[in-house]
């Protein structure tokens, strides 16, 4: 239990997973089904940064830190500082940056 | 049991809605000034939309026993242009009189442009002189948290008070900077995008159950006119009190709304 925040949730651990379990279960393999799509899918790896900061985020799922969801927004998210004049010829938002070593133009 | 759900985006919805929302106890929305899933051409098209927001929805929502209220703005999405959205701005000013309207809204960001910061700046200016409410949208996706904080370093730089700030759209990045900053935070329920009401009841579990509330946002996209009743289901089938409930989805907005002399609610 991560000491920063308060926590009033009135169920016990058994209690979440008896009321979330098969939810989750059923998430976690669309999860599954997808990475296997990818793999399955016509053509080179994309090299796609956004399959690459998704894979990364996996590895925060299977930690035992705290504030799992919270650090994968974080990981999707654009820590630049540059503040572009305007929007035109920008695309919609894409869900994920490059990740930190990787080139972001 | 009754409901307030303080965004959502009517003139995108079927009567149909207005009735369910109804049967699942809602009393009243608050409907902010959106992008309308395309660019308005002229100044015109922005006075006719205004006039919907003012005058039509709030008879389409009596019809149910719903009250209606509005937000008028340029959204940031259409905020790109600083003179043809200083022209559209210019408009508002006559409509903030109008009965059902409770600030300006939904400003904010949308890629975090320069241009949009300017018009942002701008609409903060016009609430701060009209002495006006603020409902605040924040970016999508990867350019929230980035969006986030320009946005409440905007509103930082105005005598706006944050307590007469709602900033929506927060998730778990977000919420704890807007709250520690003394802003209201609003929690979306969107099926893909935002929040879930699974997340959005961990977030009032994790940040506790002050200056917060959830809503619909329900517009001409995925959304779902009901997920406000959905959440309050959610919050109750894990074992937290009717109050806090009514607290998150009720009590909360009409404090917050409350602040603008025209949010009056049928006894």
């Amino acid at each position: 239990m991560p000491q920063d925040i308060v926590n009033t949730c009135p169920q016990t651990r058994e209690g979440v997973i008896n009321t979330y379990f098969l939810e989750h279960r059923a998430k976690l393999l669309d999860i599954a089904a997808y990475l296997d799509r990818v793999d399955r899918g016509r053509g080179d790896d994309p090299q796609d940064f956004r399959d690459r900061a998704f894979r990364e985020a996996l590895k925060i799922l299977s930690s035992d830190v705290p504030h799992r969801a919270r650090r994968i927004l974080e990981l999707f998210s654009d820590m630049s500082h540059e503040i572009p004049q305007s929007a035109e010829g920008m695309k919609g938002a894409a869900g994920a940056v490059p990740l930190a070593t990787e080139d972001r133009s | 049991m009754k409901y307030i759900d303080p965004h959502i985006h009517m003139v995108s919805r079927t009567t149909d809605d207005y009735q369910r929302m109804a049967q699942s106890g809602c009393v009243a929305v608050t409907e902010p000034a959106f992008w309308a899933g395309f660019d308005r051409s002229s100044v015109q098209g922005f006075f006719d939309y205004y006039r919907q927001l003012t005058e039509y929805e709030p008879r389409r929502a009596a019809q149910f026993g719903i009250r209606h209220f509005s937000w008028l703005c340029i959204n940031p999405k259409e905020a790109d242009d600083p003179g043809f959205a200083r022209e559209v701005i210019a408009i508002i000013p006559d409509f903030l009189e109008r009965e059902n309207v409770l600030g300006i809204g939904e400003i904010g960001l949308n890629k975090n442009t320069r241009n949009e910061l300017i018009i942002l700046e701008e609409q903060i200016a016009l609430a701060e002189k009209h002495n006006q409410l603020v409902l605040v949208h924040t970016p999508h996706l990867e350019d929230k948290l980035k969006g986030t904080r320009l946005i409440m370093d905007a509103l930082a730089a105005s005598k706006i008070e944050p307590g007469r700030v709602l900033i929506d759209h927060v998730e778990e990045h977000t919420v704890g900077e807007v709250l520690d900053r003394g802003f209201w935070a609003g929690m979306t329920l969107y099926p893909d995008t935002k929040v879930t009401p699974q997340r959005a009841t961990d977030i009032i579990e994790m940040y506790g159950h002050e200056r917060i509330w959830m809503n619909s946002a329900g517009d001409w996209g995925c959304s779902d006119p009901l997920a406000v009743p959905k959440a309050r289901l959610e919050m109750a089938r894990r074992g937290h009190a009717q109050t806090l409930i009514d607290k998150v989805t009720f009590d909360n907005p009409l404090t917050f709304l409350s602040q603008s002399p025209n949010f009056q609610l049928d006894e």
